[in-house]
């Protein structure tokens, strides 16, 4: 099950890219840029800036589950800035079984799910049209998420049409995953984005709901196995931006034999829309990105290491 | 390098300099046929009266200049054509006072064609016999803006120069002209007289041509003995030697090939108003010769460049009015100027020159002339990247064109693979083998336009007047297929009353408007004896330009799924739903925009539908004979024609409001390409770009995509990309839509922002309001 597929993507490894994104993720971090993600149950996602308040879908629900709300202000939301009608339309979620009527009848297409069913010749066949600019870019493909690794089979598979195009593959993970599923794609994976969030244990298990040391552990394994790997670091401001946390970071990385390098980058608040559409609250509402000189402190800090730093 | 400080001074009189109309070349050419009452042949008559205009002009040596010559008597002034287009005086107030791309009318300037010019022209001009040689069912279909003529304020033009002037003086062009003259054969060839008459105006044109070096070289004598300031007084009496020795002689350095050049470009802009002025062509491999850093240093040659560039800026294109101003509403005259690609055995085309010319467009940044860099897979990445570098400063130019589909293309329409290999762009995207073809584009045609009639069984719901065939009442067609086939038979109708309307033009200019000193050029010509206007040239097409192809496909593909497959919707609630301009339909307008397969995303069942309007179009025009025993080819662009013809197109089933813009080029639907560059690059290459004479590609990022090298190679590979994919040109415009917003409200602060718009570049604020809203609404490619 995937929630996208992006082409043209240019900052998830080398050279022009396709990038896959997979639903579900055991993770679940307050940043999440992907919210809709998270779950393997299909999301129900309504974008307030296209929908034209024309009610069809307050018709259409066979539960009663949505109603046209008139009097919300659209100057909360990030997403309706740019609104057609004012008001809002709410859903009951609890409500709503996700019949998905209520998307076949929306005509400005505001109202989508996130999440669907595709098989492995589906997802190739969007892959191997791009071939072209791979070729050119030395680019490839990129399975991202939602956490790839937490559907091992599907992901196997795809690793393996790729190989079989000659397709550069590049897996983006948190790295929490039993060593297992490593074992079983490692070898048809090019390159990994291997993100390392927090030092800390506890504070990690805070903000993303899952524990760091196995995430550590299976990076200096990939390291070790001589895999190709690229470490990403968001840098949240308040979260994981302390000088602490960037020592530990920077020790531990400095600590493994050889890395393609760490790509530092900075947090940015566009999710927030997609925080609206699924009207969940956003848990770091506020927070500011790291200016520019920050990350490049940061970035500064890394190097002294003699770690590799791209900025993002 | 640094620019040097006269150059500053030169380039900025061209950027303040107002577009000033002319009445100088009216009033000379008046007086010309007032007096030259002999009997004359009409070629001869015509290149006498070209070399008065060169004798008689007004010249001038600026302060500071290197290169010498203006085609108006000074920079920024345009001189008419009355001969072509005898402006009223009505044109003249229109010109002087409109908003955008308006000249600047002396009174003294309207009294002398109070007075003298409109007295004379008055119905004589090609403008009124061509309107008046057109049928009925011409004129109504040109009213209704369903195509537009080219030939009706303008001469035919695409001329691109080979580099026949760099190792040719004019005294050689004579000396063959003579060889020719003499080995005429009157005793059997029927046409032996008008071979004679036509290259003896050829060889008082060449003459003329002399001449007017000389005065220039006369004048810069005189002011080498005046001159105080004995740098300025050796400049002066190099001048004088330049000009003594071209256009007479073959040119022996840099200084007077690039004077040569632009005393031809000077000619040719003289005789006639040519359509796209007149280009140098590869000017990287023409000047390689003449390019030698033991003699002078490379900043030598770079202000020599400055200084030709700066004379390019100096002619806004010819005072247009009426549909030809909309059709093409800029002052950009589309010289435009090759750089790499192929040399004529097939090798890299790339040299120490074309890097010189990439740095001369980066430093002087100006409109004119117009850049592109031919791309072949065998010129090296360092070179693209050089140019992408240019691009990502975001002023539209140089533009990228494959040079090897280019090359496919021209051999496909019967060249020679060396002459094809000689050839490039020209104008926008147009293809021509340089220095021996004739290809006229003829005029754009209104794709959206003729399926919006066929909703209506030939009438133009617009006027109600009924244009096209009677091709059935849409309501009663039970399949797409019946719909297509409808679309096909008008489209064939359309194309027949445009090809004979052409026709006849083309036989016109033949007849009465001979170009002898643009004749000589242009390869085979003196050895036909023929003149460019009646088939002279190797090679003579004739282009109909396509305009729509985004907007029909998502018409088309809307109406196929909502009416014919979905059925959600039937025919004759769309075209009530489309006669109200979507009032009142607004849930019904958001579902045709957004639930419909759309061009530009890589989606085969609208991309399909994008193939049959392009071989439906195709098969429509390609492979008809001309009058000048050449054929009808397509191509795919707009100029700004696009917005013209959105102005006269109702609303349309794509979810477009009635008189908003088409689609530009064969570019997506403004907005409707959500997938990123490489898919809408897909799309587009489904097309058989090999069988066209040109395609325009235009995309939009955001500066940050581009901002570090890593976007800018990225960039590269997916030029590269689309170009192994055969697609013919690509452009890009690196600003973000703030930016836009921000120079619509507050013009006077962006006075120097410059925008791709189709083909060109031109000043943000010298655009109409449609089209900078239009241009703002295309997509705006980030990065992921």
């Amino acid at each position: 099950m995937i929630f996208d597929i992006k082409k043209y993507s240019i900052n998830d490894g080398p050279g022009i890219r396709t990038t896959v994104f997979f639903s579900g993720c055991p993770l679940s971090c307050l940043w999440c840029h992907n919210p809709e993600s998270i779950s393997f149950v299909p999301q129900l996602l309504h974008r307030q800036g296209r929908c034209l308040m024309c009610g069809a879908c307050v018709e259409a629900c066979p539960e009663g589950a949505i109603r046209l709300d008139f009097n919300t202000s659209n100057e909360r939301t990030a997403e309706s800035q740019n609104t057609m009608v004012p008001g809002a339309v709410l859903t009951d979620r609890q409500k709503c079984t996700r019949c998905q009527t209520c998307i076949a009848t929306c005509y400005s297409g505001a109202r989508q799910f996130s999440g669907r069913e595709v098989t492995v010749q589906e997802v190739m066949e969007q892959v191997k049209r791009e071939i072209p600019f791979y070729e050119e870019s030395d680019g490839g493909v990129t399975f991202s998420g939602g956490e790839p690794l937490i559907q091992p089979g599907f992901l196997s598979e795809l690793l393996v049409a790729c190989r079989e195009q000659e397709i550069h593959t590049a897996v983006d993970t948190s790295g929490f995953s039993n060593w297992n599923v490593f074992e079983k794609i490692r070898r048809n994976v090019d390159l990994f984005l291997y993100d390392l969030k927090l030092m800390d244990n506890a504070r990690h298990k805070e903000v993303t709901g899952v524990p760091n040391p196995v995430i550590l552990e299976n990076l200096r394994k990939l390291v070790e196995y001589q895999h190709k790997v690229l470490v990403r670091i968001p840098l949240i401001p308040g979260i994981n931006d302390d000088e602490e946390n960037l020592v530990e970071s920077a020790k531990f990385l400095a600590s493994l034999p050889k890395l393609e390098g760490v790509e530092l980058m900075g947090y940015h608040d566009i999710a927030q829309a997609k925080y609206e559409a699924l009207s969940r609250d956003y848990k770091l509402a506020g927070t500011k990105p790291p200016t520019e000189e920050a990350m490049l402190r940061a970035a500064e800090f890394l190097k002294s290491y003699n770690l590799k730093i791209i900025l993002r | 390098m640094p620019i040097t400080d006269r150059i500053k001074t030169l380039r900025e009189k061209s950027l303040n300099a107002k577009e000033t109309l002319s009445s100088e070349r009216a009033e000379l050419l008046t007086a010309f046929y007032q007096q030259e009452t002999g009997l004359l042949s009409t070629p001869v008559k015509r290149a006498k009266s070209f070399a008065y205009l060169l004798e008689h002009k007004h010249i001038e040596i600026y302060p500071g200049e290197l290169m010498v010559g203006e085609k108006g008597p000074a920079p920024k002034t345009a001189p008419t054509f009355p001969e072509l287009c005898c402006h009223s005086l009505s044109d003249l107030d229109i010109l002087n006072s409109r908003e955008k791309t308006s000249f600047h009318v002396e009174p003294a300037t309207r009294r002398a064609y109070q007075e003298t010019v409109i007295p004379f022209w008055q119905n004589k001009s090609m403008r009124e016999l061509i309107l008046n040689e057109m049928t009925e069912e011409w004129k109504a279909a040109y009213e209704a803006g369903i195509f537009t003529e080219f030939m009706e304020q303008r001469a035919p033009g695409h001329t691109v120069l080979d580099d026949k002037i760099y190792h040719k003086g004019m005294l050689d062009f004579q000396a063959e002209i003579d060889r020719r003259l003499s080995a005429l054969d009157f005793l059997n060839d029927p046409e032996a007289y008008d071979k004679q008459e036509e290259l003896r105006a050829m060889h008082i044109a060449a003459g003329a041509l002399i001449r007017f070096g000389e005065r220039y070289a006369q004048m810069a004598e005189e002011q080498a003995e005046a001159e105080a300031d004995p740098l300025r007084r050796l400049e002066l009496e190099k001048i004088a030697s330049v000009c003594r020795h071209v256009p007479a002689h073959a040119p022996s350095d840099f200084h007077e090939a690039l004077q040569y050049y632009w005393f031809v470009h000077l000619g040719v802009t003289t005789e006639l108003n040519t359509w796209d002025a007149f280009c140098p062509g590869k000017l990287d491999q023409h000047l390689l010769q003449f390019y030698d850093l033991n003699k002078h240093g490379r900043e030598y040659y770079e202000e020599l460049l400055h200084s030709f560039w700066i004379k390019f800026n100096n002619q806004p294109a010819p005072p247009k009015v009426g549909v030809t101003a909309a059709e093409s509403g800029t002052y950009t005259d589309f010289a435009q100027i090759n750089i790499g690609g192929l040399r004529p055995d097939g090798s890299d085309g790339v040299n120490e020159v074309s890097y010189l010319l990439l740095d001369v467009i980066e430093e002087m940044r100006l409109l004119q002339p117009s850049s592109s860099v031919q791309v072949s897979k065998k010129n090296p990445d360092k070179f693209v990247r050089r140019a992408a570098r240019i691009i990502r400063t975001g002023f539209g130019q140089p533009s990228i064109f494959n040079a090897d589909l280019i090359v496919q293309e021209l051999v496909r329409m019967g060249k020679d693979v060396t002459d094809a290999r000689c050839g490039g762009s020209s104008g926008c995207v147009e293809v021509g083998a340089f220095g021996k073809e004739a290809y006229i584009l003829t005029g754009y045609f209104n794709l959206p336009k003729v399926l919006e009639l066929t909703l209506h069984s030939g009438i133009d719901p617009r006027t109600g007047r009924k244009l096209g065939l009677e091709t059935g009442d849409p309501r009663t067609f039970t399949s797409f297929d019946e719909l297509f086939a409808a679309f096909e038979q008008q489209v064939l109708h359309f194309v027949d009353i445009k090809v004979r309307g052409n026709n006849v033009i083309e036989n016109l200019y033949a007849k009465y408007m001979p170009s002898p000193f643009l004749s000589l050029l242009t390869d085979d010509c003196i050895a036909r004896g023929k003149d460019y206007h009646a088939g002279g040239a190797r090679y003579n097409t004739s282009y109909i330009q396509g305009v729509g192809v985004g907007t029909m496909t998502d018409i088309l593909s809307a109406i196929k799924k909502h009416i014919f497959e979905d059925k959600v919707m039937d025919m004759s609630a769309l075209l009530s739903i489309l006669a109200s301009d979507f009032n009142g339909f607004e849930r019904e307008r958001q579902m045709l925009l957004n639930r419909t397969p759309r061009y530009g995303n890589d989606d085969d069942a609208a991309d399909n539908l994008m193939v049959r309007v392009f071989e439906a179009y195709y098969n429509a025009v390609d492979g008809r004979r001309n009058m000048r025993g050449g054929e009808y080819h397509i191509n795919l662009l707009p100029t700004t024609c696009h917005i013209y013809f959105g102005s006269v197109t109702g609303a349309t089933a794509d979810g477009r409001k009635a008189w908003t813009p088409l689609s530009e080029g064969v570019s997506p639907v403004q907005g409707a390409d959500r997938n990123g560059p490489t898919a809408a690059a897909r799309s587009v290459s489904k097309m058989d770009h090999a069988r066209t004479g040109g395609t325009l590609l235009n995309q939009k990022f955001t500066p940050q995509v581009l901002a570090n090298d890593e976007g800018l190679d990225k960039l590269v590979s997916l030029v590269r990309g689309y170009f192994k994919l055969d697609g013919h040109h690509i452009q890009f415009n690196v600003v973000d839509a703030e930016t836009l917003k921000a120079a619509q409200a507050n013009p006077g602060e962006y006075r120097s922002l410059i925008v791709r718009v189709a083909g060109y570049s031109d000043y943000f604020c010298d655009l109409s309001k449609t089209l900078q809203d239009e241009i703002i609404a295309r997509t705006e490619h980030e990065g992921f």
